[in-house]
């Protein structure tokens, strides 16, 4: 094994990572009426629906949730090796004028981000769209910015960070992996 | 499963898992179609030429909105007033438009083995629109993928085909697609419309109307193709409609949600009645707008492989 990993959160600070994320988003955005949670698929979305149990638990109100499928908004078709899994879109309520915030597990790149905006706008217009990830690790390409951050990892680009989930993946926590 | 073809000419050259995977990628693009904005950036800079040789409504412009929200660009050939007739061959054309940066070449040719001639001629995706009485794949695809979306998978599935079989592409690219996903298909026309080696199909041939539709899920109800020479073999049109047409009373004996399906465009009171056609067990139109899906996955999975093979 050549590959070295370092655990920089568990389970434990997982779950206390997301009710920081939910009582800031109530602090700023728990007085919307049309608040909603939308993740980016797969690990996105789990975090999105973590949120938005956490947000309605908080607020008593029922937060509406989505999820987002954005292969067929890449820019990156032609560099891929192989097809990238389709996911679909499922957003079930009208986005109009709602405040989105826009859930995902890694902060990188920010393209991923760029094709969910992308994706989000194809699907009406909201009001607002705030950008809440789990883990921001540095070394955007393009100008955006989380409006809620879990954790900010320094991390070199020939690094690997990946985020496991109990819904995915049997179990809670982020790892960095130095290839 | 991945996809690596950068052609479809036909659903005898596929395997379940391929048409499967085509079936499952025809749900996203399904999702886009039916909402307010129907049109994603994913084919962005490509281009798809529609090369028409035969004449064609629903199937080139079912292709062309398919790849216009692709955001693919769109170039219609109106091939009845170009070089062709000047003497040009076709593997010319193909190539003469693919100098041009052209990315995918839609094509639908009287000649069966036309598309597969010209997918190896050039680099451009090819995708058959119908060749001769050889396979019109998309069109297999949108029956299954109706077929699916109604009674919920293929697998174990009755499925009828009734009409000129002899001459029908659809036919076979719905034989080839049914068979290998697991339905039983029957055949169904008058003796002289049944191709010779069909039983090689793997499917159950009879000559009696009433005994297709027994006990079937669904019926896929060919046309009568009067405006070819082959209407010859079956001249008159009250007699066909008498023995083969399909009537609310002939429904009555079959499964009350039967689904009833036509690749169009339909004669009314040949193939079937009015009241069928626009009935509660009608697909029809239906089959027609999950076409434009089809054909958006299907533009979509053949051009992927071939930016990947570059």
């Amino acid at each position: 094994m050549t590959d070295k990993k370092t655990v920089i959160m568990d389970s434990a600070a997982m779950g206390k990572t997301l009710s920081r994320l939910a009582h800031e988003i109530v602090e700023r955005r728990g007085d919307e009426p049309g608040l909603a949670i939308v993740g980016i698929k797969t690990r996105g979305a789990h975090i999105a629906a973590r949120l938005a149990d956490k947000v309605s638990e908080l607020t008593g109100k029922k937060i509406e949730r989505g999820y987002l499928g954005i292969t067929l908004y890449r820019d990156d078709l032609s560099q891929q090796s192989e097809q990238p899994l389709m996911h679909s879109t499922e957003v079930e309520f009208d986005v109009q004028g709602r405040t989105i915030i826009l859930a995902d597990d890694v902060l990188y790149t920010g393209r991923t981000v760029r094709c969910a905006l992308d994706a989000l706008i194809d699907l009406g217009r909201p009001a607002r769209i705030e950008l809440a990830v789990l883990v921001d690790r540095g070394h955007r390409e393009l100008p955006i910015r989380a409006d809620y951050a879990g954790k900010n990892i320094p991390t070199a680009k020939s690094e690997l960070v990946r985020v496991r989930m109990k819904e995915c993946d049997g179990a809670d926590e982020v790892v960095v992996e130095r290839k | 499963m991945n996809w690596n073809r950068k052609d479809l000419i036909g659903l005898e050259y596929l395997s379940a898992a391929e048409i499967e995977h085509i079936l499952a990628t025809t749900d996203s693009f399904k999702q886009v179609t039916t909402r307010s904005i129907k049109k994603v950036p994913t084919l962005r800079g490509k281009t798809v030429a529609n090369l028409f040789f035969e004449p064609s409504t629903r199937t080139s412009a079912s292709f062309e909105l398919a790849a216009k929200r692709l955001s693919c660009d769109v170039l219609t050939l109106n091939i009845a007033t170009s070089s062709v007739k000047k003497g040009e061959t076709l593997v010319d054309t193909a190539r003469n438009i693919e100098a041009m940066e052209v990315d995918t070449l839609i094509v639908r040719h009287g000649a069966a083995g036309a598309p597969a001639m010209l997918s190896r001629a050039v680099k451009a995706c090819v995708i058959n629109a119908g060749d001769g009485w050889h396979e019109h794949p998309t069109q297999g695809l949108l029956d299954m993928y109706t077929l699916r979306s109604r009674l919920g998978g293929i697998k174990g599935l009755r499925v009828s085909i009734i009409g000129d079989i002899a001459h029908s592409r659809v036919a076979r690219s719905n034989i080839w697609g049914l068979t290998k996903l697991g339905a039983q298909v029957t055949v169904c026309a008058p003796p002289v419309l049944l191709p010779v080696g069909i039983e090689k199909f793997g499917v159950k041939i009879t000559t009696d109307l009433d005994e297709a539709i027994a006990g079937a899920d669904a019926i896929n109800v060919l046309r009568m193709q009067f405006e070819r020479d082959c209407a010859q073999a079956f001249p008159s049109r009250t007699e066909y409609f008498r023995k083969y047409g399909i009537t609310q009373e002939r429904l009555q004996k079959a499964k009350h949600d039967i689904v009833v399906m036509h690749p169009g465009p339909m004669n009314r009171g040949i193939e079937m009645s009015s009241e069928v056609a626009d009935g509660p067990n009608s697909v029809i139109l239906e089959q027609v707008t999950n076409g434009v899906a089809v054909r958006m996955a299907v533009i979509y999975l053949t051009a992927t492989a071939r930016e990947a093979s570059l």
